[in-house]
């Protein structure tokens, strides 16, 4: 039972030990969060608000340094929201996992984040309904705590990139990455997506390059393969 | 109502919302072929464009920087069959090993 494709499938133990190791890194960057927030003067409650609902690294950090930078109300709303944008075409690539009353949608959607979604991918467009969940609460428990922690003890703690820590996430997507790409459209599609991210990087707010990228999935249009 | 919690309290619904896109509006529901088709690329598209960002995307610019040796050894030990967690930890290494000595 060991073909070269199941071979190079991503186990699911793997899967939810890596789980850990990413907890321990987001909790980490949940730490420094706490630490920016207090320093941009945020206060206690509502940084530890902000990582309980919006639960999504990037956008938090940028709307707390453009509040300590004295940016405006609206542009770091608008930064935020840019960033997570993402959010809308990544719970749409995982919309099937997700059944019963739309409120319980609602609640277990909110575990969504791009590591514990990147976890759960099983190969090409598939995707583990358990490990996004579990992943995705032992995270939220991690970035929530973290913050805590950050906001109350934050100095003791260093810079997570002294650790390389923001290296180890664009790792780990790639190695989620690479098993989807034995498809050649979904090869094709990704390839195209990365494009269109690298040459917009320069030219767009943070966020704008990755939604733009989810249009390469239009690929999919094609009937099959030549 | 404070700038700190207008700017908290928007900026949570909003990403509460957008979340909550893909299971609400389409949870329950059997997609026609095509869409599926479609909804099927969003995962590598989105997984690139998560590594290109994320390894030299800068406040509108690109940064090379170590984040590049981290992700650089982390693909050799992806070609390696290296199991996830340790794909992490060597991508990691890497960096701050690389922030150090540059």
């Amino acid at each position: 039972m060991s073909s070269p494709a199941q071979a190079t499938e991503l186990r699911y133990r793997d899967g939810a030990r890596a789980a850990i190791a990413v907890a321990a890194t987001v909790w980490f960057f949940g730490a420094s969060f706490g630490l920016v927030a207090r320093a941009a003067g945020m206060g206690v409650a509502a940084p530890l608000v902000l990582s309980a609902t919006t639960f999504a690294g990037s956008a938090q950090f940028a709307l707390a340094s453009i509040l300590g930078a004295g940016g405006g109300t609206v542009a770091a709303i608008t930064a935020a929201v840019l960033l997570n944008a993402r959010y809308a075409p990544i719970s749409i690539s995982v919309a099937r996992l997700f059944h019963g009353p739309r409120l319980r949608r609602l609640a277990e959607s909110q575990l969504i984040v791009d590591e514990s979604w990147a976890l759960s991918s099983r190969g090409p467009g598939r995707f583990d309904r358990r490990l996004l969940l579990g992943a995705g609460l032992m995270l939220y428990v991690a970035w929530v705590t973290g913050t805590a922690v950050g906001l109350v003890a934050g100095d003791a703690l260093g810079n997570p990139k002294n650790l390389g820590l923001d290296g180890a996430f664009p790792a780990l997507f790639l190695a989620l990455l690479v098993p989807q790409l034995r498809e050649p459209r979904a090869a094709l599609a990704a390839v195209v997506g990365g494009a269109i991210a690298l040459v917009l990087i320069p030219f767009t707010p943070p966020g704008v390059p990755i939604v733009a990228a989810s249009a390469a999935c239009l690929l999919g249009l094609r009937r099959s393969d030549p | 109502m404070s700038t700190v919690w207008l700017v908290v309290v928007v900026v949570g619904l909003a990403t509460i919302a957008l979340k909550a896109t893909g299971p609400v509006l389409l949870g329950n529901r059997r997609l026609p072929e095509p869409v599926s088709r479609v909804v099927a690329l969003l995962a590598p598209v989105l997984l690139s464009a998560l590594v290109v960002t994320q390894t030299v995307g800068g406040d509108n610019e690109l940064v090379l920087d170590a984040r590049l040796a981290g992700v650089g050894a982390g693909a050799i030990a992806i070609a390696m069959r290296a199991p996830l967690p340790a794909v992490v930890v060597v991508a990691a290494v890497a960096t701050a090993l690389t922030r150090l000595v540059t």
